[in-house]
Formats: C-alpha cells, sequence, structure tokens
C-alpha cells in the first residue's frame, strides 16, 4: 500500500498548480466525453475528423490545436509574467518558473507556431494549386498525429511525472540526468522527437505537391506567394530537422542509455549539442516566419486591389532566405569562443538576411502604394505586422554585430527581439491567415465587432508588454531569471510588461468571443469569394467540396481567379464534361499510429522499456497492416460530383 | 527622445542603464557599436513606418478618394534597386565595423607584456575567483586593479554558464572543459555588479557577484590582507563549494595547487585557449 502511494505521489505531481491542472483537464475531459456521448458523436468523430485525409480538416484540425496550445502557452506567459511584477516575489519558486518557461517556450515553438503553419499549409496550398488533395495525403494524416500525440505528451507532464525545467533549448549538462534527474526532460525529448517525425514528412509531402500537382499552365513563376513560400519553407524543414532529431536523440542516448555524447563527465562535450541544435533552431525561426511572408502577401494584395508589388524579388529573397538561414546558426552563441574569424562570418551572413527581408516589406508597401486599401480584419494585422517586423529585424540585425551582442545575449533586449518577430511576424501572420481563409474553411466570416476589440488590445498590450524588455536587456537584466532584487531600477519596466501582458490576454479572450460569436450568428459566404479576392481557392465554394475542384482549371496568370473575374466569368468554366474523381479513402491507421507512439513514449519517458518495446512494436504492426492495405483510393462517381456541385448552384 | 522621457518617469536612473555607462575600454568600445547600428537601423525603421502610415491613410478605399489606383503596377526596376540598396549599403557599413571590433576585442584593450590574470570557474551556483599572480581565491566577489587590462580565463564546473559584467563589456560562456578567454577592464575606481547570463538551474538567479575596481595600491593591499586574514582553500573545501547551493562572499589565503587545471583538463578538456 505504501508503495503504491508513493508511486503516485510522485506520477502525479502534486502542487496547488498541478492539482488545479489536474482537475480543470480531468473536467475538460468528462465533459468532452458526455457530449460526445450524449449527442452520438463518437461515430461522427471517428469518421469524419480522426480517420480522415482530407488536407482541409486535417488543416482545421491542425489550427484547434494551434489555438489551444495557445492559450496553454499564454497561461504560462501570464504566470511568468506575474511572478516577475514585483521584485522578490513569492509567487511561483525556482522550481515552478523553471517548468514554466521551459514549457512556454516548447509548446510556442514546437506545439503552436507549428502546428498553425502546418494549418494554413493544408487548408491554403492544394487550393491555390488546383489540386485535389495533398501529394501524399495518408502520410498527411500520419503527420498530424505525430504532432497531436507529442503534443499530448508534453503537456501531460504538468501533472503526471513533472515538466522539464532546463529551458526550451535544453542545453546540456544542465538537461543531462546529473542535473535534470526525473523524468520531465524525457518528455522535451520525446514529445518533440516524435512530432519531429510527423514535421520532416510534411515538409518532403508539400514539397512534391508544389512541384508535382500544380494545375496545367501553372509555371512555378505563376504560383501564387503564399505556396512559394510553402516551397521555401519546405526546403527548411527538410534539411534542418534531421538536425535537431540527431542532437536530441543523442541526448536522448545520455539520458536513458548512460551515453556521453553531451554529459558534465566522462568526456561530453555540450559544444557539440549547442551547434546541432541551432543548426535546426535559426532554421526554425524562418519556418515559422515564411509561410506568414507569404500570408501577407496574398492579403496585402487581396485588400489592396493590386497585383503583388515585384513577384519575382518576393520569390528571389524568399530564397535566398531560405538558403542563407543555414549559414548563420552560430549568431545564437558567439559569446562561446569560436573565434573572431569564425564570429566575423556569421555576423556578416546574419546581417545578410536583412536584405532580402527588407526588400520584402518595401515590396508590401509598394503593393499598397496606388492600390485601394480596404481595413479588413485580416489587413489590419498584416498593418500592424510591418512597424513590428521593421523593429524586431532591426534589433535582429543588432544582435548580429557580434561584439555588440556579447552586451544583449541571454539579456531582455534578445528576448525583446524575438517575441517582436514572433509575435508580431508568425504570429499576426497566422491570425491574417486565420481571418482570411475562415470563410473557405467554414463557409462563413468572423463578424467585426469582437474582432477588433481583440486587434486593438493585443496590439496595443504587445507594444506595453515587450517594448520595456529592450531597456531592461540594457540594464542587465538576463533571461531566465525567476527574481530579481529591488534598487535595480528594474521594477516598474517589470510592472509595465506584466500590464502589456494582461493586456494581451484580454485581446486573446476577445478573439476567442469573435469565433464563438461567429458560430453562433454566422454570416454565410454563399459566394465562394468574400473578399473579392485574386487566388485559384477563392473560385470554389466556401467551404470547398471535399474533392476541391470538380474540373481541374487550367493557368494561365498568376492572379488566375482575379483575371477570371476581369474576363466577366463569376465561377470556373464548365463547359467540358465531369469525370469520376480519383480520391484517397480514410484510413484509421494514423490515429492509431499516434496513440502507439504516444505509448511508447511514455514508456521511454519513465524508463518502462516493456511498455515503450510494445508501443514500438504495434507501430511496425501498423506499417504492415498498411502495406498490406490495397483498397486505398475511391472514384467518385459523375453523379454524385454533380449533384454536390448543383448543391452550390453550379454544374 | 520620447522614450527617454518615459524612462525617466518610471524611476529608472541612467546610471541604472549598465550597459550604456561602461567604466572601461571594452565596454566603450562595444557601446559605439551599439550606438551605430542603433543609427544605422533607425535610418531604415523611422522612414519605413512614416511611408507606411502615409500610405495608409492615402491609399484607403474611401468614397472620393483621389488618390492615383494603378492595379496592375507591379514592377518597377528603379524602386526596387533603390530597396536592395538601402539594406545592402547598411549592412556594408555595419559589417565593417563589426569586423574590425570582433578581431579587435580577442586582444587586450591596451598593449601589455604581463597581464594580470583572474581564472574564473562557474559552480552551481556560486563563482570561484582564483588570482594565480595572486595566490588568493575568492568566492562570489572579484577584486581589480583599475587601468589595466584583465585576463579572465573561463571554465565550469557545473552546467555552462556565462560570465556577465555589463559595465566592463561584454559577457563569455563558462564551459566545461574547455578554457576561455576575455579581457576586460576598469577605468575608474567603483563597485559594478555581474552575474550569470546562462541558466543553470533552480540557483541561477542568485549568481550575482560584486566587481570592486581600486588603484593598485589598494588592490595590492587588499591581496595582503586576504592572505592574512582569509581561509585556505582546501581541497575538501573545493569539492563542497561544487555540491549545489548558494553561498555568501568569502576570501581564501590560498587553493590547491592545480585546481583550475585540474578542473579543465579531467574528462580530457584541453587547454588550448578558445575564444582568442
Ligand atoms: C532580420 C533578420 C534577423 C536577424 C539578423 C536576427 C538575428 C538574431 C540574433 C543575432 C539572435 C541571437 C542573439 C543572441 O542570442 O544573443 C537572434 C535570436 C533569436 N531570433 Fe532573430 N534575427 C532576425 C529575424 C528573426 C526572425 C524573423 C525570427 C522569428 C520569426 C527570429 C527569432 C529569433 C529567436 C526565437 C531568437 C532567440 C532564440 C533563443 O535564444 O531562445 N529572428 N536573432
Ligand atoms: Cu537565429
Amino acid at each position: 500500500m505504501g508503495g503504491v502511494k508513493q508511486f503516485l505521489s510522485h506520477f502525479f505531481v502534486t502542487g496547488p498548480f498541478e492539482i488545479g491542472g489536474d482537475v480543470s483537464i480531468g473536467l475538460v475531459s468528462l465533459a468532452i466525453l458526455f457530449v460526445l456521448t450524449r449527442y452520438k458523436l463518437w461515430g461522427w468523430l471517428w469518421r469524419n475528423w480522426l480517420t480522415s485525409v482530407d488536407h482541409k480538416k486535417i488543416g482545421i484540425m491542425y489550427m484547434l490545436a494551434a489555438l489551444l496550445m495557445l492559450f496553454r502557452g499564454g497561461v504560462d506567459a501570464l504566470m511568468i509574467r506575474t511572478q516577475l511584477a514585483l521584485p522578490n516575489s513569492q509567487f511561483l519558486g525556482a522550481e515552478h518558473y523553471d517548468q514554466i518557461f521551459t514549457t512556454h517556450g516548447t509548446i510556442m515553438i514546437l506545439f503552436m507556431a507549428m502546428p498553425f503553419i502546418f494549418a494554413m499549409m493544408n487548408i491554403v496550398v492544394p487550393l491555390q494549386l488546383g489540386a485535389r488533395d495533398v501529394a501524399f495525403p495518408y502520410l498527411n494524416a500520419i503527420s498530424f498525429w505525430l504532432f497531436f500525440f507529442g503534443a499530448m505528451l508534453l503537456n501531460i507532464s504538468f501533472v503526471i511525472g513533472g515538466s522539464p525545467d532546463a529551458g526550451w533549448v535544453n542545453y546540456p549538462p544542465l538537461a543531462e540526468l546529473q542535473f535534470s534527474p526525473g523524468p520531465g526532460d524525457n518528455f522535451y525529448l520525446l514529445s518533440i522527437l516524435i512530432s519531429g517525425i510527423g514535421s520532416v514528412a510534411t515538409g518532403i509531402n508539400f514539397l512534391v505537391t508544389i512541384l508535382k500537382m500544380r494545375a496545367p499552365g501553372m509555371s512555378l513563376m505563376k504560383m501564387p506567394m503564399f505556396s512559394w513560400a510553402v516551397f521555401a519553407t519546405c526546403i527548411d524543414i527538410i534539411f534542418a530537422f534531421p538536425a535537431l532529431t540527431i542532437a536530441l536523440g543523442l541526448e536522448f542516448a545520455d539520458r536513458i542509455l548512460g551515453a556521453h555524447f553531451f554529459t558534465l563527465n566522462g568526456g561530453g562535450n555540450p559544444m557539440m549539442y549547442v551547434n546541432l541544435f541551432w543548426m535546426w533552431g535559426h532554421p526554425e525561426v524562418y519556418i515559422v516566419i515564411l509561410p506568414a511572408f507569404g500570408i501577407y502577401s496574398e492579403v496585402v494584395a487581396t485588400f489592396s486591389r493590386k497585383r503583388l508589388f515585384g513577384y519575382t524579388a518576393m520569390v528571389t529573397s524568399l530564397l535566398l532566405i531560405a538558403i542563407a538561414s543555414y549559414f548563420v546558426w552560430l549568431h545564437h552563441f558567439f559569446t562561446m569562443g569560436a573565434g573572431a574569424d569564425v564570429n566575423t562570418f556569421f555576423a556578416i551572413a546574419s546581417m545578410f538576411i536583412a536584405i532580402p527581408t527588407g526588400v520584402k516589406i518595401f515590396n508590401w508597401l509598394f503593393t499598397m502604394f496606388r492600390g485601394r486599401i480596404r481595413m479588413t480584419i485580416p489587413m489590419m494585422w498584416v498593418i500592424a505586422f510591418i512597424p513590428n517586423f521593421v523593429i524586431g529585424g532591426s534589433t535582429g540585425v543588432m544582435l548580429a554585430a557580434a561584439p555588440a551582442d556579447y552586451q544583449y545575449h541571454n539579456s531582455y533586449f534578445l528576448v525583446a527581439h524575438f517575441h517582436q518577430v514572433l509575435i508580431g511576424g508568425v504570429v499576426y501572420g497566422m491570425l491574417a491567415g486565420m481571418y482570411y481563409w475562415w470563410p473557405k474553411m467554414f463557409g462563413f466570416i468572423l463578424e467585426e465587432r469582437f474582432a477588433k476589440w481583440g486587434f486593438w488590445l493585443f496590439n496595443i498590450g504587445f507594444y506595453v508588454c515587450f517594448m520595456p524588455q529592450y531597456p531592461l536587456g540594457l540594464m542587465g537584466m538576463t533571461r531566465r531569471m525567476y527574481t530579481y532584487p529591488a534598487g535595480l531600477g528594474w521594477s516598474s519596466l517589470n510592472m509595465i510588461s506584466t500590464v502589456g501582458a494582461f493586456v494581451m490576454g484580454i485581446g486573446f479572450i476577445f478573439i476567442v468571443l469573435n469565433i464563438v460569436s461567429s458560430i453562433r450568428h454566422p454570416v454565410k459566404d454563399t459566394t465562394g469569394d468574400p473578399w473579392d479576392a485574386r487566388t485559384l481557392e477563392w473560385s470554389l465554394p466556401s467551404p470547398a467540396p471535399h474533392y476541391n475542384f470538380a474540373r481541374i482549371p487550367v493557368i494561365d496568370s498568376r492572379d488566375q481567379w482575379w483575371e477570371m473575374k476581369q474576363k466577366g466569368m463569376t465561377k470556373p468554366d464548365d463547359s467540358t464534361p465531369l469525370a469520376p474523381i480519383h480520391m484517397p479513402k480514410n484510413s484509421g491507421k494514423p490515429f492509431i499510429m499516434g496513440v502507439l507512439f504516444f505509448i511508447a513514449g511514455f514508456g521511454f519517458v519513465f524508463n518502462w522499456y516493456v511498455l515503450a518495446g510494445l508501443g514500438l512494436l504495434g507501430v511496425v504492426i501498423t506499417l504492415f497492416a498498411r502495406s498490406f492495405d490495397y483498397d486505398t483510393d475511391y472514384y467518385i462517381p459523375v453523379d454524385e460530383v454533380k449533384h454536390s456541385e448543383a448543391a452550390f448552384g453550379r454544374s | 527622445m520620447g522614450g527617454a522621457a518615459i524612462l525617466l518617469l518610471t524611476g529608472c536612473s541612467p546610471q541604472q542603464f549598465t550597459v550604456l555607462n561602461p567604466v572601461g575600454p571594452v565596454g566603450r568600445s562595444e557601446l559605439q557599436l551599439i550606438i551605430l547600428s542603433t543609427i544605422l537601423v533607425l535610418v531604415v525603421i523611422v522612414p519605413v513606418i512614416a511611408l507606411l502610415a502615409y500610405i495608409v491613410v492615402r491609399y484607403r478605399d474611401k468614397p472620393g478618394n483621389t488618390a492615383p489606383y494603378q492595379p496592375q503596377w507591379s514592377e518597377s526596376k528603379k524602386l526596387e534597386f533603390v530597396w536592395w540598396s538601402i539594406p545592402i549599403i547598411i549592412v556594408a557599413i555595419l559589417g565593417t565595423v563589426t569586423a574590425e571590433k570582433t578581431f579587435a576585442l580577442t586582444r587586450p584593450p591596451e598593449p601589455t607584456n604581463n597581464p594580470m590574470v583572474v581564472q574564473v570557474q562557474s559552480l552551481d551556483w556560486k563563482w570561484l575567483f582564483q588570482y594565480p599572480g595572486q595566490k588568493v581565491a575568492t568566492l562570489n566577489y572579484l577584486e581589480i586593479p583599475t587601468g589595466q587590462p584583465i585576463e579572465f580565463i573561463l571554465t565550469s564546473n557545473a552546467p555552462m554558464n556565462s560570465f556577465w559584467v555589463p559595465q566592463l563589456g561584454g559577457m563569455e560562456y563558462t564551459m566545461p572543459g574547455t578554457q576561455m578567454r576575455l579581457w576586460l577592464q576598469a577605468d575608474q575606481a567603483g563597485t559594478y555588479q555581474g552575474r550569470g547570463a546562462n541558466f543553470t538551474g533552480r540557483g541561477f538567479a542568485h549568481m550575482t557577484f560584486n566587481v570592486v575596481a581600486t588603484s593598485q595600491d589598494k588592490f595590492n593591499q587588499w591581496v595582503q590582507k586576504v592572505k592574512a586574514t582569509g581561509t585556505p582553500l582546501t581541497e575538501a573545501g573545493y569539492q563542497a563549494l561544487v555540491k549545489p547551493s548558494l553561498a555568501g562572499v568569502i576570501s581564501y589565503s590560498s587553493y590547491p595547487m592545480g585546481l583550475f587545471e585540474n578542473v579543465v583538463t579531467k574528462d580530457g578538456g584541453g587547454m588550448g585557449n578558445m575564444g582568442k
């Protein structure tokens, strides 16, 4: 009995926050189970969502997960800021504080920003290209479920076993067993290793989709800019994620198998980890910003009623950024003593990235110039992004000046920089994309009143929260301190910053309210083109039918749909006869594989190797079973297509 | 200007901006670069934000807006040439100065043939400073003479940290199995705060230390005093320090021979200097 009790008290983390977490997670789960059972929705959920290989549905699931994780990471952020509001605060102890900033960073980058860009890629790319799905729909579902169960694995660490607490970069030797005993750090490693497999698969999937599945006539230089941005992102994903997998895999070997790659003793070399981590880490920041750049390009052209300015330069700069981002990783540790020659190379390479980035900003400005700007919600996020990114990119250039970085590194100046580019760049971009493509996903438009409140609160809150952090850095405040004494001049700026964070939190609540109220009183999008937009996805009804295009369009210009409208068309050409449509079949295996990976990961986290082995064995069996699946696709008969097109008033 | 006014209103005095108030040549040189880069980026930030405001006001889609509307206009070689050039020029200027300073900062700030050396170890969660020239050591505080370059040699016998005294100059990592080198110098007597800048776990926030800079004479007197009144640091005493804990300031009249070197090499680390 005593043994069991002791086991349980280690297994379940006990403390006021954790018990609160346990209770609320338990209640929410019960509520979900109740609703699903009460309204007999299990079958619906399984058939329509969990087994779906439809890129649009997978995209929507990514987006919901990203919003949930934005909430979870946001709560972490508010706890961090509450702790720092006053000097010598006792709100969180060092132990909790360290866990919370670690899960905050990890969740925001890997389980919020990543799924959000995957959401946008999934929802938009096939529709923009005139394709009926991605190149490998089944693999796409696997990617999603690996991400999902990876994210769940990290999230349960809060209540089971304990969260990781070595920072989102998880540097050894701190993250090694000697200094981080217990399962917390294993949660970090396994959740990212599992979801990382999905990310690489997504990179390959979309690269192939873009190269092979464009509608006839769409040469690369006629491809919409968002798809170009995704193309550049995929190059980064494919070549960067393996470095992360290796870094974390070796760290995993240290922790689980007793190796000494990066340990303090036994001849380990932590510097190797730091290099590998940032060989992924720097491209990663571009992996999340490039799709946002793509979204800005689409939105700005649509709402300026004008062609995107400097298309060729936009493509060139995307590719330059994607490639150059492999040659700058060392700027994250100029202070590791690599020598003046090496530091100089990486400093100048980092500054170089600002050139194509600057060009993009001018091109967006000149897309608006001599246009007609409509202040819709997506456009407001784009306009708010520009000043943020000009400032955040500039402080990036300042950080890239290596000798100056010796004074900024790991200070709040750095914290302010990356939040300005990640929030003002990535989050604003994803929100712009969400508002913009929402009607395409769901068939109704998000209302504007709450959306505006959300926009202004979030945007003002941002500056109040993060601008004070630049001077704080110059006052010597370093990141990851759970407390600080009074008398250093830091107190008032920290208090202001905390106020700003709460204003952003209220902004987020308004965005949620905005979604809820729009669901309750939807403004239907009956035309499929509510914004009078330019690219192919808007030629389809909203929401798009599951086969996307009844007839694959033939492309002859960049803004295909806009040009068609200029010629007086109100819907795509339907003069050619319909043909049966070839589609992939749903499958439960990706979901099952996700569950099995979760079980294996959970086993490794607690060093329960039998469980881990069973999970992995299950994965292998699922793979085998799949390879004997011959019934993986089907044809939609012409009658059915006719019928469903007729429902949209088309033929 | 506005920003400065707001900062003063929040009760921050200019002296509290430690990075902006260097007391030695290294910090001053870095500050020059900070100022130069700030000016260069402002040259972009201000016009771009102004241009954005202008465009958004002028080209709003309002009835009766008479501003030109050219929906097909999307290329201009001349304009594009301009905005490829602006960032290229800025990066060229900043890159040149950066390269120059990066090389300069690996050398002592002033020529010196027999520099004073301080060996720094980061432990969990304390700083141990050894003075090989004086054969004394200190815990969690540092005493240095003014007006001469000091060569800090850094390592760690704990998770990697970073040694940072903003008013003297920028930081450098302390890493297990590695020796790093950092030149700093104080030209003004005074007490300056230093801290660890790379996260090392629970006690990290408390890893602060004061650097007391005094004249050479006073420094010599301090060394004599430590020799006379301090306690010796023994091997056992050192092992106790390595255990994770917080500690106050201590002065040691001596320390075991080869202590620092052993920490660096014990697991196959090299004595070659990094960060030159
Ligand atoms: C104009 C281009 C940019 C330049 C020159 C630049 C430069 C830098 C440099 C030199 C650092 C390291 C500073 C240090 O650790 O002391 C840094 C950190 C960082 N940057 Fe940027 N940056 C740029 C744009 C971006 C963008 C677009 C993003 C993301 C969307 C981003 C995200 C980050 C993050 C997350 C970190 C810190 C990671 C960490 O230490 O936890 N940066 N940047
Ligand atoms: Cu970077």
